[in-house]
């Protein structure tokens, strides 16, 4: 019997705060898919580190193909023949793709070398990237390919794979899927990491279930539902969503012709979005991020304040050049999507973060009673189920989930006519995500108009009553949610609706890889 | 082996012990200095830490020291607070001289219907002599993104040298043996003094009242809020839609104004003239005490008191052990060094030997 792949046992690494692993065991088995699952927080990425040699392990042994090993650098998992793709790309804009992948090997190999070699992985693989091409022309999916083809060029025995699909549209992970697939099927084993139920039941053999820093299931996904995997994961099902209400109002939001020039020199210029928003619905905003998402909600909560005249009116009033305290008395509110540093202060206490956008409790000149701070914070722990040190704890010392609640709660407490909210429940656990998203029906289900953005599709479709897409600044037709489907959505991701841009061609196919 | 392993919370009981070690640092260095230069450090650290609070004679002088001590520190704490880096406040202040010296200047002995209410036209015009200074800053920043940190630092020197300027040239006392300095000015404009025969005067009292109005304006008022959440968290007070350029003006127009009003407070109370040498530092000084007192009004008001000892302390061994008068900046200085030092360990705490899981 051949010995597994990578055998770990008995692995332990605490850090001040928290044990990240305990008493993990992990087996993965040549030409294995090998899925490990998990909430944030769960140890995953301290468990990738470990395997490459990014951090030391305080107990536990690992074994490679049979032999006791100590990997102690992502240079010695190299070695061994461990890759690693993380979630956010390493790769210099202003190189060619040769040039990326030629970076990170020995000096004596030539560069055509490496383009021919680029080529020939990439074609048995189904890989198409063009080895001559700037990275800065390339798409997200052809990036994550880029990195994909780096590691596959160290012919690896394990191929490690951190939430690979975060980026991608939903044909590009199809394309992703059938690449890992034929790969598996070559002996190479994979470690995919992910808290995508659908996706790990679509494509992974085996999946290892962690919850706080434990295993706390080892399944054949093929076999499992998505509850039952979620069951494993948090410990209990989500609860489940109530029926949508079909009541509809005013229109509450109406941008028109909202075209601005971008500020940041690596923005996107928003190109005549339009759209409406009605009371009693809310709106999906899908696309891959850095297609416009931030330019267009800063434009609509007033940190910009640059739209021209008509081109956002709230309730029949033009607010796009108004400041956001004066957007927020008219009854907009909007959650960012980051949390601490933008919807919240790390530093200050939950009570005086509410001071943020909640002025209701100030007296006479602005005088802060921090009573009456106290007291708006103490409600909102409670009313949605904020676990903290209390009203004066620092906002940085909540969990993501948890932080994400008191702000999203700060928002909807104040009772708000139009309610922005980007990435509701990103990097937030699968608990708190729920619910959120249920607090966020019952306020669309009390009458108020929402509009959601987020890059998580299924939050979307969940969530929403009508869909758009933004891709490259501009926003496509709205469709009711009914009659989406995924592959038109991604279609549309990728520019391709009515009134939107063309992905820009692919430039011809080099001539060398036709002889590869 | 000695190592330092981050904490999961920063310790709040050892923020407010991290002064208090770093004086303790600060006085062990000193001995080993006295004892390197041959002195007995006991009488030294007696000239350091206990002459200045021996008598109310020298209680006197301390506050005399200390005033402006606090009231520019006060404006700094403030401006750091909103991540603003003014470290131009002795420019500032000596603006505020200027500005008080002008109108004392205009006094003459019996001021037409003011009387006595000169001495409030006099701290008024001080204050707007330190605003309009930082105002340059506050404006260069705002047009021209130009660095405020080196802006208000070259005013420092504009200010000295205009001062300068003026004593040489036209406000030079015509009777004056040619002596660079100004008239002293008419006994009118002087500042009340809090006892006779001492030099107290009542810029102590007013140094008070601003400790408790920058108080309440950072931690009861909403625009103190706003301005302390632009330096926290720069993209948090864009989506609060607080104005980051309002922060700029109103924490450099703050700190100008009390610097120039600790400017106003040293010409009409202990120098009672101008000369080139109103500008001793005391602008540099309050970044340190602004530090020591933890940016926080009551601390700077501690920490300004122990600035001034090491002042009075410093110019004690200067006149009667004869050490050295650079001993004041040394300790000032190390004082600061030990305390950003001593707050490592409010994030971080020490371990000795090995790593406790390593295997």
């Amino acid at each position: 019997m051949t010995p597994p792949r990578l055998e770990l046992s008995g692995i332990r690494k605490q850090y001040p705060a928290v044990l990240a692993n305990d008493d993990v065991h992990l087996r993965v088995l040549p030409g294995q898919i090998h899925a490990v699952l998990g909430e944030n927080g769960a140890g995953k990425s301290t468990l990738m580190k470990i395997i490459y040699g990014a951090v030391q392990p305080d107990a536990g042994s690992m074994q490679w193909n049979g032999q006791a090993v100590q990997v102690k650098s992502p240079a010695a998992a190299r070695q061994l023949g461990i890759s690693m793709v993380y979630q956010h790309f390493s790769l210099f804009e202003t190189l060619t793709v040769a040039e990326n992948v030629w970076l990170g090997l020995e000096r004596s190999i030539k560069l055509a070398q490496v383009a021919a070699r680029i080529g020939e992985v990439a074609h048995a693989y189904g890989l198409e990237v063009d080895a001559r091409r700037p990275v800065h022309t390339l798409s997200v999916g052809e990036k994550q390919r880029v990195e994909i083809v780096r590691a596959l060029l160290t012919d690896p025995q394990l191929l490690i794979l951190d939430e690979p699909t975060s980026v991608l549209t939903p044909q590009a992970v199809e394309k992703l899927f059938v690449t890992l697939r034929r790969l598996a099927e070559g002996g190479t084993s994979i470690l995919y990491i992910s808290h995508k139920l659908d996706e790990i039941r679509a494509l992974c053999h085996h999946c290892t279930v962690l919850r706080g820093g434990r295993v706390t299931g080892e399944v054949d996904p093929t076999r499992e539902s998505n509850a039952s995997l979620s069951r494993l994961m948090i410990g209990a099902e989500p609860a489940a969503l109530r029926a949508r209400a079909d009541t509809q109002g005013a229109e509450v939001l109406v941008v028109k012709g909202l075209s601005l020039p971008r500020q940041d020199p690596f923005g996107v210029d928003l190109v005549d979005i339009g759209f409406a928003v009605r009371a009693g619905e809310i709106v999906g905003i899908a696309g891959v991020s850095g297609n416009g998402q931030q330019e267009l909600m800063a434009a609509l909560s007033g940190e910009d304040p640059r739209a021209p005249v008509g081109s956002v009116m709230l309730q029949g009033r033009d607010v796009g050049r108004q400041r956001p305290a004066r957007r927020r008395r008219a009854g907009l509110h909007f959650v960012p999507e980051e949390r601490l540093g933008r919807g919240a202060v790390p530093t200050l206490s939950l009570a005086q973060n509410t001071l943020l956008t909640r002025t209701g409790s100030l007296g006479i000149g602005g005088w802060i009673a921090p009573r009456r701070l106290r007291s708006l914070a103490v409600k909102l722990i409670e009313r949605f189920q904020v676990k903290s040190g209390g009203p004066d704890a620092a906002a940085r010392s909540l969990s993501g989930g948890n932080l994400q609640k008191f702000i999203v709660g700060r928002e909807i407490d104040a009772r708000p006519r139009l309610l922005i909210v980007a990435q509701p429940t990103w990097g937030v656990d699968v608990g708190a995500a729920a619910l959120i998203r249920g607090e966020l029906l019952a306020l669309r289900d009390a009458g108020c108009a929402l509009l959601v953005v987020s890059e998580e599709l299924d939050e979307l479709f969940e969530l929403s009553d009508r869909l758009l897409v933004i891709a490259k600044g501009r926003i496509s037709p709205s469709v009711p949610v009914a009659e989406a489907t995924v592959e038109r959505i991604g279609e549309w991701m990728s520019g391709l609706f009515p009134g939107g841009t063309a992905p820009t061609p692919p430039l011809p196919e080099p001539a060398e890889r036709a002889h590869a | 082996m000695l190592r330092l392993e981050p904490r999961p919370q920063p310790s709040r009981a050892l923020s407010l012990l991290s002064p208090l070690l770093a004086l303790a640092v600060t006085v062990a260095v000193g001995v080993l200095l006295f004892a390197l230069l041959g002195k007995d450090p006991l009488r030294a650290l007696q000239m350091f830490f206990v002459e200045p609070v021996k008598s109310l004679y020298a209680l006197s002088e301390l506050s005399v020291k200390a005033t402006p001590l606090v009231l520019i520190a006060l404006g700094l704490a403030l401006c750091f607070r909103a991540n603003v880096w003014n470290i131009g406040a002795e420019g500032q202040f000596v603006l505020g001289a200027i500005a008080a010296g002008w109108v004392a200047l205009q006094a003459g002995p019996e001021p037409a219907w003011l009387g006595r209410g000169i001495v409030i036209a006099i701290l008024v015009a001080g204050v707007l002599g330190g605003m309009l200074w930082a105002a340059i800053v506050a404006l260069l920043r705002e047009r021209f993104n130009a660095n405020e940190i080196l802006v208000s630092l070259m005013l420092v020197y504009v200010a000295i040298l205009l001062l300068s300027y003026l004593v040489y040239g036209p406000w030079k006392d015509p009777k004056g043996y040619n002596f660079p300095q100004t008239i002293v000015f008419d006994a009118v404009t002087k500042l009340p003094r809090l006892a006779p025969r001492l030099r107290a005067n009542v810029g102590s009292l007013i140094a008070l009242l601003c400790v408790a109005a920058t108080w309440v304006f950072m931690f009861r008022l909403y625009r103190g809020f706003a301005l302390q959440v632009g330096g926290l968290a720069p993209l948090a007070a864009r989506y609060a839609g607080f104005s980051a350029g309002g922060a700029l003006w109103t924490s450099l127009l703050i700190s100008g104004g009390l610097a120039g009003l600790a400017g106003a407070i040293e010409t009409i109370g202990p120098l009672g003239q101008l000369t080139p040498h109103v500008p001793v530092g005391y602008g540099f000084a309050a970044i340190i005490v602004a530090f020591v007192g933890r940016l926080h009004p009551v601390g700077i008001v501690f920490s300004a008191v122990l600035m001034s000892m090491f002042y009075i302390g410093g110019e004690l061994a200067q006149s009667r052990m004869g050490l050295p008068k650079a001993l004041t900046g040394v300790f000032q200085g190390l004082l600061l060094f030990a305390l950003l030092a001593c707050d490592t360990l409010i994030h971080y705490r020490v371990r000795f030997g090995a790593d406790r899981f390593a295997r």
